[in-house]
């Protein structure tokens, strides 16, 4: 797992999508910071936080798009496949890169938050709760793409179907509003990923949205795995 | 050693591979030959544990691919069809991915350098796999599979891109390996499978057609009774001449070599030896021999014989000498 980590960190930086990435991500989230705090002129990050859940629903396809189409079109899944490493090893040391990357990306709350310092008090809890809420919700959406990118060999496809999936996710409350069978609304309530992040970003640390959140990504990771055992016994 | 037993590979309807057998004793080279799509790929494939097997089991030193996989790939070093290589990468950094991959508990720089120097990609250690050549990209996919030393050596059509220089190399190199690895070697390159394996497996159609020793199996359809003469005689006499000696089961003369000479080809009864009548006839009419050869089955014959169906190169034909 160690080693397929490594490779992919670099491969970031080598394709180029690491810096596409960060500057993209840098550019929006310095946009809504200077636009809904400094501009008028709160310590108050919520508006910034809620607006990059629209943001990441764009960058993760791109970020995780290439992790195993590329190997696919490349034919060098093959070189993985027969090497002495787990199907987990494989697809975690992968789920992990990306999630570097998105870390790395995300961290640039604080940058905003020692500005702020500056100026006035900051919440360092609430911040904290926030930043929290953006991993996790990160991670169940990385999980998700790197799911897509395993089922197809083109770079373009698995983008284009993670950003649908993606913002599939986003819409549930908007789709839950039109239905009303109640009890499938309410599911689709449950579902809810903006909801639950929305809480966080009013400041509500909740324990079963950090389960969902983990358990989302532990899920499509299984799936992929799922994906790699069943195209060596079909 | 490598023991394969009744290993089958279905894809929907189609068999693949059907029910193959064979074991590899250590030390030993084997080559695998086959048309394309003859199921040699597949089954090494299924050897590897990149794809499992329909039915049947496969054994690396003792484990079965299927119950222990990352034990039993850690014996072998691979090198697919296509060498799985990241073509952003350096062939260093490369190598050190597969070091760290296969968790080689070798001394690092000693062993990557070995494996640089045997495969001769020491020059371009630092460039980008992507610019390299076919040949060198080839090379690289054969240094990766050496990197940790595994006792089993999986090779699918090691030579393919290389230059004749390049094939005998990477051929005294594998014989070279041979000595203290098992290795399976795929081609369609019949001379070299000839030149480098001890054992050859001819793969036809899914199911194993022939498996003996490179010698064994020309042997068995030897060919001491079959000769090629040139002989510069009017071809009608000559034909006759030849047809009067008894026990020849076919005569032909098809191919004009010299200006009105032609060359006569030759079966005779199995065991029968022609040569001394050939000479007699020859003498009796005053002609000269100019050449007089066995023919020998190469194995490309045998290849040719054992996969397009019996008595396509032996068969007496009807119209043999009618020219």
């Amino acid at each position: 797992m160690g080693a397929i980590y490594r490779r992919e960190v670099g491969a970031f930086f080598t394709s180029s999508i690491a810096y596409v990435f960060l500057a993209v991500f840098f550019i929006f989230g310095g946009y809504f910071f200077s636009i809904n705090t400094l501009a008028a002129g709160t310590t108050n990050m919520a508006g910034v936080f809620s607006n990059l859940f629209l943001v990441i629903i764009f960058l993760i396809p791109i970020l995780t798009m290439r992790l195993f189409s590329e190997e696919k079109k490349q034919k060098t899944e093959q070189g993985l496949l027969t090497a002495p490493v787990s199907l987990w090893g494989i697809v975690l040391g992968k789920y992990f890169a990306a999630m570097t990357m998105y870390l790395i990306a995300i961290s640039i709350v604080f940058v905003y938050a020692l500005i702020l310092s500056l100026f006035g008090t900051v919440a360092w809890m609430t911040l904290l709760s926030n930043f929290l809420a953006l991993l996790l919700l990160g991670s169940a959406f990385s999980a998700v793409c790197v799911f897509i990118s395993s089922l197809t060999e083109n770079q373009v496809v698995s983008a284009v179907a993670g950003f649908v999936c993606l913002m599939l996710l986003y819409m549930i409350d908007v789709i839950a509003g039109s239905i009303n069978v109640s009890w499938l609304q309410n599911f689709l309530y449950d579902l809810s990923f903006y909801s639950r992040y929305y809480e966080f970003t009013c400041g509500i640390f909740n324990l079963s949205s950090v389960l969902f959140y983990v358990s989302t990504a532990v899920l499509f990771n299984f799936f992929t795995v799922r994906v790699f055992e069943k195209r060596r016994w079909s | 050693m490598i023991e394969v037993r009744n290993l089958t590979k279905h894809y929907g309807d189609k068999k693949a591979v059907n029910d193959i057998s064979f074991t590899v004793n250590d030390g030993e080279i084997l080559g695998f030959l086959g048309p394309n799509g003859a199921g040699k790929s597949t089954t090494m494939n299924m050897l590897t544990g990149y794809i499992s097997s329909t039915s049947g089991q496969a054994l690396i030193n003792g484990v079965d691919i299927l119950e222990d996989p990352i034990k039993a790939k850690s014996y072998i070093g691979y090198l697919p069809e296509i060498p799985p290589l990241y073509l952003d990468m350096t062939v260093k950094g490369y190598l050190n991915f597969v070091f760290d991959l296969k968790k080689c508990k070798l001394p690092r720089r000693s062993h990557l350098n070995d494996v640089c120097t045997l495969c001769k990609i020491k020059d371009v250690e630092n460039r980008i796999i992507k610019n390299l050549s076919k040949g060198y990209k080839q090379r690289v996919g054969l240094a990766q599979a050496l990197i940790g030393n595994p006792p089993v050596l999986i090779l699918d059509e090691p030579t393919v891109g290389l230059d004749p220089k390049q094939m005998v190399d990477i051929r005294t190199l594998i014989k070279r390996l041979g000595k203290n690895h098992t290795v399976i070697l795929s081609s369609h390159i019949l001379s070299e499978i000839q030149a480098v394996c001890d054992r050859v497996i001819i793969i036809n159609k899914g199911v194993v057609a022939a498996d003996d020793t490179a010698t064994a199996l020309s042997s068995k359809v030897s060919t001491d009774h079959r000769i090629m003469v040139r002989i510069d005689g009017d071809k009608a006499e000559v034909l006759q001449a030849i047809r009067s000696i008894g026990g020849i089961k076919y005569v032909r003369a098809d191919m004009e070599r010299e200006p009105g000479i032609f060359e006569y080809e030759i079966e005779a009864e199995p065991g029968m030896d022609i040569r001394p009548d050939i000479n007699r006839i020859a003498r009796e009419n005053s002609w000269n021999i100019l050449m007089m050869r066995t023919m020998e089955m190469t194995l490309e014959d045998i290849f040719l014989k054992i996969t397009m169906g019996e008595n396509i190169v032996m068969s007496g034909d009807e119209k043999g000498g009618n020219h």
